[in-house]
């Protein structure tokens, strides 16, 4: 329900009751999920623009040049209230959402990241939605053929009973030919194609932007949307040859808030009067609240001249696809509806589309670093605590159910960050954050957050282009909740200014707490990075070659694998010195380095797990500790290996080889043979499939 | 010389065996949308990859039943080359052209992965270019890839030589350790056709066929077909 206050200023800004229709279309317009009312006035002091953005935030997805004749569309979005209540088709469609916002600039998605949480898989609701959230990203990604290239996984009880499901898409566009969702002049006609309306998916955008209530499961079905992707695949080809004629004015998806929220938010340049009666539906009955509301899924909308409706529609039909003129641009700025014969719908399009009242909340800012007690469990079992657990053990399980390799582009997935061949040169994808750490310091995580995804980069050679979000967060009504949020932009902002990279994209997910479980969602400030290098594999480092750390280690343990193994606690990472991204790129480059891996989370622990399981290396008598060195997680460190004496401003550690991973710190020797770091390092396979 | 490669609606793999055959093989290849049917004569068809009718039903059941298929079993019967990949292979063993069928995964869940397989049959059109007992790498991308037929078709295909590939490991070994989906005597691609002149394999060649993917075996299959042809024109 639209609340009291909304209700009485828009009512006095245009002089009468709101019909049913307009109180349900400002309802989810001005949604968080649909106008950032709550945040719109941090993310404005998020850098956006740079030499290479062609389309910064704003529209369905960003552009960003990659070469003279190779642009990408990138956009991030998520899908985590449904994913909770329909696991399965709410990950699917999350995937479908955010692929018909880079078909919608008239762009071929080419690659899809999928970074999820989920709560503790001890528990059983836990592993059931892991599972079907996995097969819902897989299953639709598949199916459309769209590779998916990287991910990231966290596990932590606090995403129990709130998983959180976000996806990026990009995809590839000649750099003077992408859409816009800008209506671009009066007397052209709006065409809906692709599936028919149904009362599937009603009022999505106001329930994302909820509380999850203790029926949540029950009351809010018909709110999640039915993915179907062979529909999206025809729609994806059949938006590709409408694009190429030419013809097409401008093009957006229907997501959130249905065929009101892109009608109106399209038209907003000008304005719109559509006639709901023409919408091609499902069933029959529908009233005009849900004809415009519905969030039925793989719909789009095109502005086109009407001499060329036939032309459209022949390709349209020629993928089986139905399709509707369901309205016109009008110059007058004014968004009207009518059904049945009357105007059921007249409002000042600019009061609905961006009119909203800023939100503003308080905030109160808090510290929960706590003193660090030092572990006493032995290194061994350490060493096992951390590399079980499923943030760091293989993530095999997972990518196995995606199809990575569909396109012909997919050149490295292991590493880092993925390396997708664009042309002659490589375009790199990583994404992710660091949850646990953001908790504690959300102004030094949110930034380590983009440094971190900027080393992924940097250990394959490769420089940032830009930043998309998912500012995922619990909801802003506490006070500490809202500061977080502040603090995270802030400290996105702030290195993505130092690193000279724009955040082109994004969205907002707030609300995300449990009342069932009573939870709240660690604040999740999930990133996607794009950058460009040479066109590289990740190879694991063979035998015989050297291992060595570039970087300094502190003792920053908060939010640390081993604080949440061990409750050790301790302050969490500082922001490093950024230089060491430009040394490491040199030393990649230059060929000096084989093979490198940024130090994050497990710290050289759980980065020695996939960059070298069998190896012997030796960390007494350095300067923060030989503890520090095997399990700290401060940043501005990279694990590298080569061949010879070590790289300048190199510390050599070890070698890789052998038939076991022994490490001697200070006096103790630990070796953990080949068989048990197996066994360590599959536990999530063996806990899914077997 | 001149191929087709079909596209049904859900075919997702179609433009990169066209790259293949046309970019990577330089042959003039030409994509069909399924609703137009074969108009021209083309020395070989590619089924391609994807979820045809968004595997509805089974995999490959409903696109078996359009009518370009007509078009391409008349095809196969006078001779033609049909290449099934993937989805491809699945709608091919609904429209008989080779015995058995490609069902669920054992473990049923999608898989894709780089694989291993043993070159069973080096004689026919598509496998010409290896070498008998070759171990190449190419990738598998599904979730109904089992190939099941019942004990008589499998002793027939063996005394046939219509094997033409079986899932191994990287040595060559052919056991249940590499066996991805559960398939029957590991087997992974069928010949048919009375000139061995249809292929159908749940591994992707065209994902094997070029420098900065996984290996460049699978472009063995593709050489090997404008081998064959070449040297029937001669």
């Amino acid at each position: 329900m639209l609340c009291s206050s909304d209700v009485e200023y828009i009512q006095d800004k245009i002089g009468r009751k709101l019909t049913d229709l307009e109180a349900a279309c400002f309802e989810n317009l001005w949604s968080e999920h649909c106008s950032y009312r709550s945040t719109k006035k941090l993310l404005r002091t998020m850098p956006t623009t740079g030499k290479n953005v062609l389309l910064g935030p704003g529209d369905d997805a960003a552009i960003v040049a990659f070469s003279d004749d190779i642009a990408i569309a990138i956009g991030m979005e998520s899908h985590n209230h449904p994913s909770y209540v329909d696991p399965y088709d709410g990950s699917a469609t999350g995937v479908g959402g955010i692929v018909r916002d880079i078909i919608s600039m008239g762009s071929r998605p080419i690659a899809l990241m999928d970074p999820l949480y989920f709560g503790d898989l001890k528990g059983e609701k836990n592993r059931y939605l892991f599972e079907h959230v996995i097969a819902g990203v897989g299953d639709y990604g598949n199916c459309i053929g769209v590779p998916v290239v990287r991910g990231e996984l966290t596990f932590d009880e606090n995403y129990s009973g709130n998983p959180l499901v976000n996806v990026v898409c990009v995809g590839v566009v000649s750099p003077d030919k992408y859409l816009t969702a800008r209506v671009k002049t009066p007397k052209s006609r709006l065409l809906l194609y692709g599936s028919s309306t149904g009362r599937d998916g009603l009022g999505g955008a106001s329930f994302a932007s909820r509380d999850l209530s203790e029926d949540a499961e029950a009351a809010d079905r018909p709110a999640v949307q039915v993915g179907d992707p062979y529909t999206e695949k025809l729609l994806i080809e059949a938006t590709m040859e409408m694009t190429a004629t030419g013809k097409v004015l401008s093009c957006r998806d229907l997501g959130a808030a249905g065929l009101a929220g892109a009608s109106s938010e399209m038209s907003s340049s000008f304005g719109a009067r559509i006639e709901a009666d023409k919408v091609h539906l499902r069933e029959s009955g529908m009233n005009e609240v849900e004809i415009m509301l519905a969030e039925s899924q793989e719909r789009m909308l095109i502005e086109v001249m009407p001499q060329d409706i036939p032309l459209m529609t022949s390709i349209i039909e020629k993928y089986d696809l139905k399709w509707s003129d369901i309205g016109e641009v009008i110059e007058e700025p004014r968004y009207i509806v009518t059904f049945k014969g009357k105007t059921v719908c007249d409002l000042p399009i600019d009061l609905l589309v961006g009119g909203n009242p800023e939100e503003s909340w308080p905030a109160k800012s808090y510290s929960a670093e706590t003193a660090y007690k030092k572990p006493t469990a032995d290194i061994k079992e350490l060493c096992r605590l951390i590399i079980s657990h499923p943030d760091i053990a293989s993530k095999e399980w997972v990518y196995r159910q995606y199809d990575s390799d569909v396109q012909l582009r997919t050149v490295s997935k292991e590493g880092g960050a993925a390396c997708v061949k664009l042309g002659d040169a490589g375009l790199y994808l990583s994404c992710g954050c660091c949850p646990r750490q953001i908790a504690l310091k959300p102004y030094e995580g949110s930034a380590n957050t983009v440094y971190e995804n900027a080393a992924n980069l940097a250990a394959m050679g490769a420089e940032p282009l830009c930043v998309v979000d998912c500012l995922n967060f619990a909801s802003p009504v506490h006070e500490e909740i809202f500061w977080q949020i502040a603090e995270c932009v802030r400290g996105m902002g702030d290195m993505c200014r130092r690193l000279d990279v724009p955040v082109v994209g994004g969205n907002v997910s707030l609300y995300n707490e449990s009342d069932e479980l009573k939870t709240r969602i660690l604040p999740t400030p999930s990133i996607g990075m794009a950058g460009k290098g040479v066109v590289r594999k990740f190879v694991k480092p063979a035998a015989g070659m050297k291992l060595g750390i570039l970087g300094e280690t502190k003792e920053e343990y908060g939010g640390s694998m081993l604080d949440l193994v061990t409750k050790c606690g301790g302050a969490a990472p500082s922001i490093p010195d950024v230089s060491v991204l430009k040394e490491v790129r040199g030393l990649v480059n230059d060929g000096i380095v084989k093979s490198a891996s940024d130090i994050s989370r497990g710290g050289l622990i759980g980065t020695l797990a996939s960059f070298a399981p069998q190896c012997g290396i030796d960390v007494s008598g350095t300067k923060a500790g030989a503890f520090a060195e095997l399990f700290s997680e401060s940043y501005g460190r990279f694990l590298v290996a080569y061949e010879g004496a070590a790289p300048k401003g190199v510390r050599e550690i070890g070698t890789v080889g052998g038939d076991s991973m022994t490490i001697k710190a200070d006096g103790t020797t630990v070796t953990i043979p080949k068989s048990e770091m197996d066994e360590w390092y599959n536990s999530t396979t063996a806990l899914m499939r077997f | 010389m001149r191929f087709a490669v079909l596209q049904f609606g859900g075919s997702n793999c179609d433009r990169d065996a066209l790259h293949v055959a046309s970019d990577v093989c330089g042959v003039d290849t030409d994509l069909v949308w399924y609703k137009d049917g074969l108009k021209k004569n083309y020395d070989a068809v590619i089924l391609p990859g994807g979820f045809s009718y968004g595997d509805y039903l089974r995999a490959g059941a409903i696109a078996a039943r359009a009518p370009i298929m007509a078009d391409v079993v008349k095809h196969a019967d006078a001779g033609g080359l049909v290449l099934g990949i993937c989805n491809g292979a699945q709608i091919g063993a609904e429209a008989k052209l080779v015995p058995g069928v490609f069902t669920m995964n054992e473990y049923p869940k999608f898989i894709c992965k780089g694989v291993y397989l043993k070159v069973l049959n080096n004689t026919s059109p598509f496998t010409n270019r290896f070498r008998l007992g070759e171990v190449i790498k190419i990738p598998i991308a599904h979730k109904e890839g089992r190939y099941i037929a019942s004990p008589e078709d499998l002793s027939r295909l063996e005394a046939e030589n219509k094997i033409a590939f079986k899932f191994c490991d990287e040595k060559g070994n052919v056991d249940a350790a590499s066996n991805p989906n559960g398939c029957t005597d590991n087997i992974t691609g069928v010949l048919g056709g009375c000139k061995d002149n249809v292929l159908l394999m749940m591994p992707h060649p065209e994902r094997a066929s070029e420098e900065h993917l996984i290996s460049t075996d699978g472009m063995k299959v593709f050489d090997s077909m404008i081998h064959y042809l070449e040297s029937k024109g001669e």
